[in-house]
C-alpha cells in the first residue's frame, strides 16, 4: 500500500500536472466568487441575490455545456458535421442557439429558487431582468461552446474548460452582477442602461469572434 | 540570421547594463517622496513591470494572428515565448503593487479597476501556458492557443469598461484628473524611463532566448516523430 501511495504522490511530483492545473481551477474559483460578492455585490441585500444567482448559473452552465459536446464527442458526430457542406461559422452559431436555449431553461428553474429562498424582489422590472439575464447568457454561451470543443480534445478535459473560459468571464460576471444586482434594487433599463451596453458589446464581440474563429479550433 | 547574431551577442550587455544603469536611477538621481517615503520606490519597478507585461500580451496577439493566417510556426513560437515572459512581468506587477500598497492603503489588495484589469489579464495568459501544457504539441494547439490569444485581446476594452464599475483608488502616473503629472520632480521621470527601457531590454533578450529554446525543441519533437515513423 505504502508502495502505491510512494509512486501517486512520485508521478505527481514528477509532472506536476494535478497540482497546478487544480490549484489554477482553485484559484479562479476563489477570484469568481470573490469577484461576484465582494468586488461587485457590496454589502446590499439584492447585491448578494445577484452573486449568488451568477455564480450558481456559470458553475451549472459549464458543467451542461460540456456534457453535451462530450456526447457529440462520443458518437463522431465532429467529424460527420465538417465533412457536411455548412460553414464552420454556421455550425459554431446552431451550437451557440442550442446552448443558449438550454441555459435559458435553466435560468428559469434557478431565479424561482431566488424568489423563495433568499427573498428576491423580481416583481418590479421583470422585462428589464429578462433582459439582463438574456444578455449574460448569450455572452456565456459564445465563449463556453467556443471553448468546449477545445476543452474535450485536450488531455485533462474536465478542467481544462474551467481554466480557459473562467478568465474570459470575469468581466462578464462584473457586468452581470452589477446589472442584476440594481434590477432587483427596484432599477428600470433606464438605471442599467451603460452596464446594458457593455454587456450588448461583450455579446456582439465574442459572438462574433465565435463565429470567425471557430474554423481554425474544429477543423483536423 | 544578422539580427540573431546581434541579438544574441550585443542584448544581454545592454540588458545588464541597462539594469545597473536603472537601478543607479532609482536609488541615486531619484529622490525621495516626501509623503511616501522609500516605499515609493518600488513604483518604478511596478509600472516598468506593468507597461513591458502589456507590450508582452499585445505581441502575444499579434503573433498568433500572424500565425493563424499564415500558418508559420516561427510566429507561433514568439507567441509562446511573449506569453510566458508577459506571464513573468504580469506577476512582478501583481507582488510589487501589494508591497507597496500594505503601508500606503494599509491593505495588500482593494478592488480597484486597474488591479482587477490586471488580475484578469494575468488569469487569462496563465489559461493560456495550461492550454500550452496539457494541450500537446501539435498544430491543433497551436491554433487553439493563438485563438485564446486573440480572444484574450479583443476582451481588453470590455475588461476595461466593466472594471470602472468598480470604485478606484489607485493613483495616476503620468496623467491624473487635473491634467498634471503624477510624478512632480524631472529626476523621478527620468528613473521611470530609464527603468522602463530596462525593463523592455530584458524582455526582449528573454523572448529571444526563450524563442530559441522552442524552436530546437520543436525542432527535437519533429525528428522523434520522423523516427518512429521511420
Amino acid at each position: 500500500m505504502l508502495a502505491i501511495l510512494w509512486k501517486d504522490l512520485r508521478i505527481e511530483w514528477r509532472t506536476k500536472e494535478m497540482l497546478t492545473s487544480f490549484g489554477m481551477l482553485a484559484v479562479l474559483l476563489v477570484l469568481t466568487l470573490s469577484f461576484a460578492h465582494e468586488a461587485v455585490a457590496g454589502p446590499e441585500h439584492s447585491g448578494r441575490v445577484a452573486g449568488a444567482l451568477w455564480v450558481a448559473f456559470v458553475f451549472a452552465g459549464m458543467l451542461g455545456i460540456q456534457r453535451s459536446l462530450l456526447l457529440e464527442r462520443e458518437n463522431e458526430c465532429v467529424s460527420g458535421l465538417l465533412l457536411s457542406p455548412v460553414d464552420p461559422g454556421e455550425i459554431f452559431l446552431a451550437k451557440l442557439l442550442a446552448n443558449v436555449a438550454m441555459l435559458a431553461l435553466m435560468q428559469l428553474l434557478i431565479l424561482p429558487l431566488a424568489v423563495v429562498f433568499m427573498a428576491a424582489d423580481v416583481g418590479g422590472h421583470l422585462g428589464t431582468l429578462v433582459l439582463v439575464m438574456g444578455l449574460g447568457n448569450l455572452g456565456f454561451a459564445a465563449i463556453a461552446t467556443f471553448f468546449a470543443g477545445v476543452a474535450a480534445r485536450t488531455r485533462s478535459r474536465e478542467v481544462m474548460l474551467p481554466l480557459l473560459i473562467l478568465p474570459l468571464l470575469l468581466p462578464l460576471v462584473i457586468l452581470a452582477v452589477k446589472a442584476t444586482g440594481a434590477v432587483l434594487d427596484g432599477g428600470g433599463v433606464s438605471d442599467v442602461g451603460p452596464t446594458l451596453t457593455y454587456l450588448v458589446a461583450f455579446d456582439v464581440m465574442y459572438c462574433a469572434a465565435g463565429w470567425l474563429l471557430f474554423e481554425y479550433v474544429v477543423r483536423e | 540570421m544578422r539580427l540573431q547574431n546581434v541579438c544574441d551577442r550585443w542584448l544581454p550587455w545592454a540588458a545588464g547594463c541597462g539594469m545597473i544603469i536603472a537601478l543607479y536611477c532609482i536609488f541615486l538621481v531619484a529622490p525621495t517622496e516626501r509623503d511616501q517615503g522609500i516605499v515609493q520606490r518600488i513604483f518604478y519597478f511596478h509600472v516598468s513591470s506593468a507597461w513591458t507585461a502589456f507590450i508582452a500580451f499585445g505581441t502575444v496577439a499579434f503573433t498568433s494572428g500572424c500565425y493563424l493566417w499564415s500558418g508559420k510556426e516561427r510566429y507561433d513560437q514568439v507567441a509562446q515565448s511573449a506569453a510566458e515572459v508577459g506571464v513573468l512581468f504580469c506577476s512582478f506587477v501583481l507582488i510589487t503593487g501589494p508591497i507597496w500598497a500594505k503601508p500606503i492603503w494599509g491593505t495588500y489588495w482593494q478592488w480597484d479597476p486597474r488591479l482587477t484589469q490586471t488580475l484578469i489579464l494575468w488569469t487569462i495568459y496563465v489559461s493560456y501556458l495550461m492550454l500550452r501544457a496539457f494541450g500537446g504539441r501539435d498544430d491543433l494547439v497551436r491554433r487553439w492557443a493563438a485563438v485564446l490569444g486573440i480572444f484574450g485581446v479583443i476582451g481588453i476594452p470590455i475588461i476595461i469598461v466593466s472594471v470602472r464599475l468598480l470604485p478606484g483608488i489607485h493613483p495616476a502616473v503620468l496623467m491624473t484628473k487635473e491634467g498634471t503629472s503624477g510624478l512632480p520632480d524631472p529626476r523621478m521621470r527620468l528613473a521611470l524611463y530609464v527603468t522602463a527601457f530596462a525593463f523592455l531590454l530584458v524582455f526582449t533578450w528573454m523572448v529571444h532566448l526563450r524563442t530559441r529554446l522552442q524552436r530546437v525543441a520543436d525542432r527535437i519533437a519533429m525528428m522523434q516523430a520522423d523516427l518512429r515513423a521511420g
